[in-house]
Parts: structure tokens; C-alpha cells; sequence
């Protein structure tokens, strides 16, 4: 790596000799001496503007000073400035102390209902550096207080100062220009643009930004005062983007999520689902006790000793498979990935429970695990290729780094895709348009160089030869691969072995040398050396009967392929299930264990880069414990132990395990399969989106009005035969079952039919038992 | 056995950091005087004879200063909404963190006080409290104020927890009991001016 060569400024603020890289705003170089300009509209991450003025300070460049005092925020420094703040001139204190009296004019002063009371730089500063009383006797400008301008936010006008962060952070940052200043003058006020709701998936961010309570959030509105607050540094666990967050708790309960600030990775930003999706913690329907089913045929609340010897009993000896889910932490994952080997002596253990394919699992095994494709790459990169990935709806802080790059750099963007998004449109994607299944043809034709990274979402697993494609394309240009699922937890459950072919740190089963490796730390004689069964072939085995038992971290059986299948191998074996609330698993379990939700627990997730997110427990005082302990009381009950028995022995452990330096695994590229389409037939395509009917948005009413709307989108051309226009219910249909919803013309393959995966009014794998790469027929409903 | 015991004690006063500690010994006067000892007497006997100020407490009672600090109490506007607005000031400026507040936000249907925000759970612990009053400093509405009750002995903790129903004010005349809408055509700075005195017949709720 070559350092590029920095031009150092030298200054003097206050007395004080500084030298900072050219091109830094006199602000800035003022923090580098701890010396505080008060500021508003200033922030680091936005374009200056200059719009508060309340930075004013004195400036002299090579004994010429300026007439009056000028905003800081908005002037580099140059060689041989001398600049005067509040601290050393008093004309800059006095400009500060007028400008901060003319924000107060007409600032209400509400700050005892206000929810930035206590934690607001208006507050703050107008204390440090504004006059101690008011001379302002006429009447305050009045506004309708508070207009929610989502459903999620909300917007109080009189409070504004009018520094532009949020209509900045909207337009530079988030693209969603959906919030602007109106009007002029004494009158100028935030506004949103009529008949378009502020529907980003990112507003949190304004309100957090907000340097008044202007903009509140509508979940936390009236909830607490910050010194009510313990405030933990935490992860977010929706996604695999890997958010630092500070989670806010009262009284054992979380009352708010904030983004953290992590350069390296979200910057100081997060989505709304990491913000307000948090309430499924503390849903009434909790499970509390672990539950054992009776002789009757009844779950019955039980007593740990008992529940334990219960699970022991049916899962001694018997021909067991391990279901992960992709929402465990890694050490979880890893307790998860021990238990199998050691205590049940098989491989047939995976954490993909979605849709998923072999071809994914070797594609894992021989591309993924151990490699480091960061954000960092995708700050060098020349072009970025999206394939089966949708960074707006699955991963929206890898989207925000790209599209940071793209409006920095105009970076080039390429999607393989069906259907051009409005996240890609954001963008200002290439659309590569396949028809659902023909991905590996178009991606094998694509150029790309060694700077280049293909990032590939969860979903390229669901046209066969895709990932073999993107595997050669890699190897042809020396791009960078990166894999980005949806859940936070499928990175780390890869890591920590909790997958059929590989055991923890990337070794695959198969290698002899790897086994031992495990086997020796592990305090074993041998590791099970078949690989074993993926997620679908364990609920096929369950329901044939080839197995007796399964044990179920957090899955919902229907977002598998085989849902039928799911349940029915669900209600035929004995089922040992660790989960948070009730679901369709617990509903058929033998024994349900509850376990602890994230905020009530530590440990770690990693995010798509590979990299760790320690989190600390938030909620303290949690009778709930991690599934690592529970599973290590299992394993002793059963008289296997896995030694287990803290997050922090699993994390040490598997610490000790986490490098292979062996082999990695060979891939086997696997062709595609082409589907000939029908007139009145359609190729189902699918994906989620950020904000949709996922369990832990369970009971956010306010998250939820910002969801997209469910929509059926087809291209013009089918449109045109069908004769629908934009609006028109369309029913989409197969063997299984049907879904209408609105039609919405769009940019989509002529084959393809689009609909979301599990938003409102379509729930595929539910309905239709199928969500991607299957023909439907379309019609008029 | 007087010369050894010396020795304890010394190493007690080094333990404790006493050494630099400068002691005397307490000088014996011997008895004192018979006239001193009857101008002793003489106090008590004249004492006799004075006024007495002890009061047969509980069945006779004097009252308190005016500004007794006493139990606390939630005030109401002149039509009987709370003055509470639930902004937990006077929790923050609490020394002795006995006050813990809950807001919430008023809606047309339920509607406890005027403006936005109404304090849903206020709680004071008198097993915290220390009197010292800065809450009532604190609190910008004059909501909460010290009244001159005292009796606060209980004997159970959680009794000694009052609770907002047991803080709050009594209705006086005049007042509705709220849930009720502001005074018509009147907001809530109109209520902080004091203008309003008293309910108006439509703010009666069926």
C-alpha cells in the first residue's frame, strides 16, 4: 500500500501553532487543539454550507484580517492564517452570542417536553457561548406542532434553526431527497414534497442528527430523559452490514437504538430497521420457562432440570440433525457446530435456513470462509458487480458506501438482476436484465479488472451455475469476491464450522489433517469425517425417517423451499427447539428452550467482511441465557460435554480455532438450467425488502407505515398483453396456491414476474411454496 | 500488666493513622463549690416555674412553619388539569434520586394536562427523600410544590412509595377531574399565564 503524500498546513488558532492536511476547514483543525467552535449545521460526514453561522470567527491571512467574522465551517485554512475564536477576540464572541440570540427569537421554549432536553447542542451551547438573558420581547413565530412527516418521524418546525443537516444528510447521503427547506425568509421551514411521504430507509439518521428536537422520532417521543439512560456500546444484529449501535435501556427495557460511530464500517450511520426494530424483545408472548410436551400431548412449563433430562433423553443415542438459523451470534454458532460433532457425532448440521443449494455450500466452503473483502475494497474499487443482491433492501450500509463512492466518484455499478430496483436506480446501475435462472450466462460475459469486487447476495444460490460463474470471473480477472447474506449471523456460523462440509475456522471435513486439528483441540479421539447433510436434505431425512431428532435454533420453517416438507419432518421426529418467542417450531417441539434475544446477552457477530462486532449485554439483570450455555448443559446432561459453559469460553475457544492455514476446499462449478416460459407464464423473482412482515419487526408500528407497498411488477410488454395499467390488481398463481396484489410497470425482464418476498399480502414460500426461479402463471384478477 | 497494655493501644492509634493526633490527659478539678454548685441548682429549680414548651403530640398538634418542607404534592390548573407535564427536571435535579417519572404524550381522547406531554407515572420514594426541596426548584410548571404534612412513618417500604394518585392535588371548586379538553379557545401558554380560572361547561365529559 503506497501513502499518498499529504500537504501539511500550518495555522495558529488562539495563540496555538497547528498543522493540519490541506483543504481542512478551520473548524476542524480548531478540534485537532480541543479547541470547541459552537456549531450546528456543521458535520463532518455533509458538504459544508454555512447555513447556522454560529461558528463565526476572527480571521487574519498574512496580516490582512478579514472585515467582519467568518463562518468557520465553511473556509480551509490556508499557510500563515491566524484565527481568533470566542476563546481570544472578543469580536467573535460577540458575533457568536448575536447570532446565537437570533436563533432563540424564535425558538420555543419548550425544552421540558421536548425530547432533546438534556442532550441538545442548542441547549448546550447557547449556555457555553450565548448571552445569559433574552431581550427579544415581541411575539415567536408560531407553527402546527408536531406534523408527522412519516409515520416514523416527526417534525416540530418551531424548533428548527434551519441548518440544513437533515435535507443535506437526505440528498448526499441517503439519495431520498424527500425532505427540503421551504419558503423564505422568517417563514423558511422544513418541509416534505406533497403527495411523497419522507419514506427513506434511512430517516432515523435525521433524527439523530438533528442538532434541536426539530425532528423526533415517533417510538421515542416523551419516553425518557438521557440521564434515565445506561447507554451500551452494541451491534446491530438485523443484517450482516455490522453496525456498531449504542442501545439505550431503562429499567430493563431498551427504549431506543442509536447508530454508532465506526468509520471503518457504517460511518456514523445506520438503517431504520437497526434503529426502531427492537420491540420483539420485549413482546408480551415471550418464552420465558422452558417448556416440555406432556403424555397429553401438551407444552407444559418445566423446570430447567427437568427440560434438560427431557432433551437429553430424546436425543441420546439417536440420529440427530442440527438446525441453526442465520440470527445466532458466533459463539452461539460455535456451540451450535461442537454440540453436532462432539455430543451428537454427526455433520448434518446448517445454518442456512432459506433457500440454499450445494453449489452455495462448496461456493462457502471454497470462496468464502477466510477471505477479506471489506469496505475498504469497495472505497478502491474501479467497478462493483452486483449478483442476486439488492444492497438497499439486504444490506443498506453496503448500499450507502457505494453510493457514496458513486456520488464521490461517479464509481460504476453493474447488476445482474431481473429487475432493476430503486435502490440500483440510486445507484446508477448498469442493469444487466436476465431472465430468472440465466444469471451465469450474462455474469460470464462481464469484463472486470483486479480492483474490481463482485459482492453476491444470498440469493445467487437460487439460480443454479451463478455462483460458478462468479467463481470464474473471479478467477479470469482477479476481482474481489465479497458475500453479503441478510442475516447477521450466516458470516460467523460459516466461521465457526456450523455447516455441513466445514468445520470451525474454515477447515473442510474432508481433509484428515483439519479433523485432527479440531479433533485435538476439541479433547476428542475423532470427528465425524462424512459431509453431512444440508438444510433440505435434513428436513427430507427427518420426514423419511433416516432421522430421529432434530435440534432448531431460530428457524422458521417456512422461509425454507421446503416448507411442507419442514413441517411435516417437524412434526415427525423429536424436536429440541432454543427460541425467543413462539413459532411455528416451538408449536412441534418436544422440549423449547428459551434463550436470550441480543440485547440481553454478549458475544459476537461478524459482519459481511469477516470482521468481529463484540456487543456487550445491554439489558442487564436477563434471566435469559445464550444458547451456547444451554446447549453445554445439554451436552453434559447427555454425557458428551462441550465444556462451554460462558460466551466468553466459547469466544476464547474458538479464537484458538479461527485460522486454517491448510487446503481450502475445492469447487465443483455446477451449470444452469433454462426454463422455457409460456405465454400467460411468468419466472418468479423475489426478494425481501429491509422493512417487511420478518419477525423482529414484530410489534413497530411506526417502522412499519415506512414499508414499501406490495406490489406484482411485471415489464410493459406483459402489461401491454395483459392490458393492466399501473394500479390494477394481477394475480399471480401456480399449483400451490395465488397472491394478487396492485401491478407496478417497471424496468423487469420480459419473462419475470416480481413480487416481494414477505411484505404484506405476499408471503411466496407460504402461499406459493416457491419464491424465485419457478414458473407462475400471471393474469388479470 | 499496666505497662503492657500501653502497647495495644499504641499500635490501635498507628493503625488508625492517629499517631499525628495530639492528645492530653483529662485533668481532675476535684468537686466544685457549694455556691457554685447551687447556681447550678438554681436553674433548675427556676425552670419549674417557666412556661412549658413540649406539646402532647399526637393529641394536641401545633402547626409548622409556613415553609415546612413536607410531603409533596402535584398541583392542578385552575380547571382541574395537571400542571404536570412528565419532564422529569425535578428527577434530574433529585440529590438523592428518590423521584422517578414516566411521560407521555396527551391525545384529544386523553388529554391530562394541557400541551403535549403529561407525566404518566410519578413516583416519590420518602425513603430517599431528603427534603431539601430542589425539585420544587427544578420544576417549571410549578406542578410540584412541598406541602406541610410530615406524618410520613409507615411500616412497610413499598407503602412509603407514593405513588401520582397520591400525590396529586384534591379537586377543588370549580375543577374536572381530568381526563378532559383544554378550556376552549384558550392553549397552553394561556393556562402557564394564568388565564384560565376556572372549567367551562364544555370541557364536562360524558
Amino acid at each position: 500500500m503506497t501513502t499518498e503524500v499529504v500537504d501539511m498546513i500550518t495555522l495558529v488558532i488562539d495563540g496555538f501553532e497547528v498543522s493540519v492536511p490541506k483543504g481542512t476547514l478551520v473548524i476542524r483543525a480548531a478540534e485537532k487543539l480541543g479547541i470547541q467552535i459552537p456549531r450546528f449545521c456543521d458535520h463532518p460526514l455533509l458538504d459544508p454550507v454555512g447555513a447556522c453561522r454560529q461558528c463565526l470567527v476572527d480571521i487574519e491571512i498574512n496580516g490582512r484580517a478579514f472585515p467582519k467574522p467568518q463562518a468557520s465551517c465553511t473556509i480551509p485554512v490556508e499557510p500563515g492564517m491566524i484565527v481568533k475564536t470566542q476563546l481570544t477576540s472578543a469580536v467573535a464572541q460577540k458575533a457568536q452570542e448575536g447570532i446565537m440570540e437570533f436563533l432563540l427569537v424564535n425558538h420555543p421554549l419548550d425544552c421540558p417536553v421536548c425530547d432533546k432536553g438534556g442532550e441538545c447542542p442548542l441547549q448546550n451551547q447557547a449556555m457555553s457561548t450565548g448571552r445569559g438573558e433574552s431581550r427579544f420581547e415581541g411575539k415567536k413565530r408560531l407553527f402546527d406542532k408536531p406534523i408527522n412527516i412519516s409515520s416514523q418521524v416527526l417534525l416540530d418546525r418551531e424548533r428548527c434553526v434551519l441548518c440544513a443537516r437533515c435535507t443535506r444528510f437526505s440528498e448526499q447521503i441517503a439519495s431520498d431527497p424527500f425532505i427540503t427547506l421551504n419558503e423564505r425568509g422568517a417563514l423558511q421551514q422544513v418541509g416534505i414534497y406533497e403527495n411523497q411521504p419522507f419514506e427513506s430507509y434511512f430517516s432515523g439518521n435525521t433524527v439523530q442528527i438533528c442538532p434541536v428536537g426539530a425532528l423526533t422520532g415517533a417510538s421515542y417521543r416523551f419516553q425518557a430523559r438521557p440521564f434515565d439512560l445506561v447507554s451500551t456500546p452494541s451491534s446491530c444484529e438485523h443484517c450482516a452490514s455490522g453496525c456498531a449501535q449504542r442501545t439505550d435501556v431503562r429499567r430493563g427495557k431498551t427504549l431506543r437504538r442509536l447508530a454508532g460511530d465506526d468509520p471503518e464500517v457504517n460511518e456514523e450511520w445506520n438503517c431504520d430497521k437497526g434503529r426502531w426494530a427492537f420491540k420483539y424483545v420485549t413482546a408480551l408472548d415471550r418464552i420465558t420457562n422452558p417448556l416440555v410436551r406432556d403424555a397429553s400431548g401438551e407444552l407444559r412449563e418445566a423446570s430447567w432440570p427437568e427440560a434438560i433430562a427431557a432433551a437429553a433423553d430424546g436425543l441420546k443415542g439417536n440420529r440427530v440433525g442440527v438446525l441453526v438459523g442465520g440470527r445466532a451470534t458466533v459463539e452461539d454458532a460455535y456451540g451450535y457446530s461442537k454440540f453436532a460433532r462432539v455430543t451428537l457425532g454427526t455433520n448434518d448440521i446448517d445454518f442456512r435456513s432459506r433457500v440454499s443449494s450445494d453449489e452455495e455450500r462448496e461456493f462457502l466452503a471454497s470462496h468464502v470462509v477466510g477471505t477479506s473483502t471489506t469496505y475498504r475494497d469497495i472505497d478502491r474499487a474501479d467497478h462493483v458487480l452486483l449478483v442476486g443482491f439488492e444492497p438497499e433492501e439486504e444490506s443498506p450500509i453496503v448500499f450507502l458506501r457505494m453510493l457514496k463512492h458513486v456520488k464521490k466518484r461517479a464509481l460504476k455499478v453493474s447488476a445482474v438482476a431481473t429487475k432493476l430496483s430503486i435502490g440500483n436506480e440510486k445507484l446508477g446501475a448498469t442493469f444487466l436484465s436476465v431472465a430468472p435462472g440465466s444469471e451465469a450466462d450474462a455474469i460470464s460475459k462481464i469484463e472486470l479488472t483486479a480492483k474490481s469486487v463482485i459482492l453476491v447476495g444470498e440469493r445467487a444460490c437460487e439460480s443454479a451455475g451463478a455462483l460458478s460463474a462468479v467463481a470464474a470471473l473471479a478467477h479470469r480477472t482477479g476481482a474481489k469476491i465479497g458475500w453479503v447474506p441478510r442475516r447477521a449471523g450466516e458470516p460467523g456460523a460459516i466461521a465457526a464450522g456450523a455447516i455441513g462440509n466445514l468445520l470451525p475456522g474454515g477447515r473442510p471435513v474432508s481433509d484428515p489433517a483439519a479433523r485432527v486439528d479440531v479433533a485435538t483441540v476439541w479433547g476428542v479421539d475423532s470427528i465425524p469425517s462424512a459431509v453431512g447433510k444440508n438444510a433440505d436434505e435434513i428436513f427430507v431425512a427427518a420426514k423419511t425417517g433416516q432421522l430421529d431428532a432434530l435440534v432448531v435454533g431460530g428457524v422458521d420453517p417456512l422461509d425454507s423451499a421446503l416448507s411442507a416438507e419442514a413441517l411435516s419432518a417437524l412434526d415427525q421426529t423429536f424436536v429440541v427447539s432454543f427460541e425467543i418467542r413462539p413459532s411455528a417450531v416451538t408449536a412441534r417441539a418436544n422440549v423449547v428452550f428459551p434463550v436470550a434475544a441480543v440485547t440481553e446477552k454478549s458475544g459476537s457477530f461478524m459482519n459481511w467482511e469477516g470482521r468481529a462486532r463484540e456487543f456487550d449485554t445491554a439489558v442487564e439483570g436477563s434471566l435469559h441465557r445464550s444458547d451456547v450455555r444451554i446447549l453445554s448443559m445439554l451436552a453434559d446432561a447427555m454425557g458428551k460435554s462441550i465444556s462451554l459453559n460462558s460466551v466468553k469460553s466459547a469466544s476464547k475457544e474458538f479464537a484458538s480455532l479461527s485460522k486454517w492455514d491448510g487446503a481450502r476446499a475445492t469447487f465443483t462449478p455446477s451449470t444452469s438450467k433454462s426454463l422455457s416460459v409460456g405465454n400467460d407464464e411468468a419466472l418468479l423473482t423475489s426478494w425481501r425488502r429491509l422493512l417487511d412482515d420478518g419477525s423482529l419487526q414484530d410489534g413497530e408500528v411506526n417502522l412499519a407505515g415506512t414499508a414499501r407497498k406490495s406490489v406484482v411488477v411485471i415489464s410493459q410488454k406483459r402489461a401491454s398483453a395483459l392490458g393492466v395499467v399501473d394500479g390494477d390488481a394481477v394475480k399471480v398463481s401456480n399449483s400451490q396456491g395465488s397472491v394478487t396484489l396492485p401491478v407496478l410497470v417497471e424496468n423487469i425482464h420480459d419473462d419475470a414476474v416480481w413480487m416481494p418476498r414477505n411484505s404484506r399480502g405476499s408471503h411466496l414460500l407460504e402461499t406459493l411454496g416457491t419464491a424465485s426461479g419457478t414458473l407462475v402463471k400471471v393474469g388479470k384478477a | 500488666m499496666a505497662e503492657n497494655n500501653d502497647q495495644p493501644i499504641e499500635s490501635f492509634r498507628r493503625d488508625l493513622g492517629l499517631e499525628a493526633v495530639q492528645s492530653a490527659p483529662v485533668q481532675n478539678h476535684g468537686p466544685a463549690s457549694i455556691g457554685n454548685q447551687l447556681k447550678g441548682f438554681w436553674v433548675t429549680f427556676i425552670t419549674m416555674f417557666k412556661k412549658v414548651n413540649t406539646v402532647q403530640y399526637p393529641e394536641e398538634r401545633e402547626g409548622t412553619a409556613p415553609r415546612f418542607h413536607g410531603r409533596h404534592q402535584l398541583n392542578r390548573h385552575a380547571d382541574g388539569l395537571e400542571k404536570c407535564i412528565g419532564c422529569e427536571l425535578c428527577a434530574w435535579a433529585c440529590p438523592a434520586d428518590a423521584i422517578y417519572v414516566e411521560g407521555a404524550e396527551n391525545t384529544e381522547e386523553n388529554r391530562m394536562s394541557p400541551g403535549e406531554r403529561y407525566g404518566k407515572v410519578y413516583q416519590i420514594n420518602y425513603l430517599r427523600c431528603i427534603f431539601c426541596g430542589l425539585c420544587i426548584e427544578a420544576c417549571p410548571t410549578r406542578a410540584l410544590t412541598m406541602t406541610n404534612e410530615f406524618e410520613l412513618a409507615d411500616n412497610s417500604r413499598a407503602s412509603l412509595i407514593y405513588e401520582k394518585q397520591d400525590l396529586l392535588a384534591p379537586l377543588r371548586q370549580g375543577m374536572l377531574m381530568p381526563p378532559h379538553p383544554m378550556y376552549p379557545d384558550m392553549d397552553d401558554s394561556n393556562y402557564y399565564k394564568g388565564d384560565v380560572l376556572g372549567a367551562h361547561p364544555s370541557q364536562e365529559q360524558p
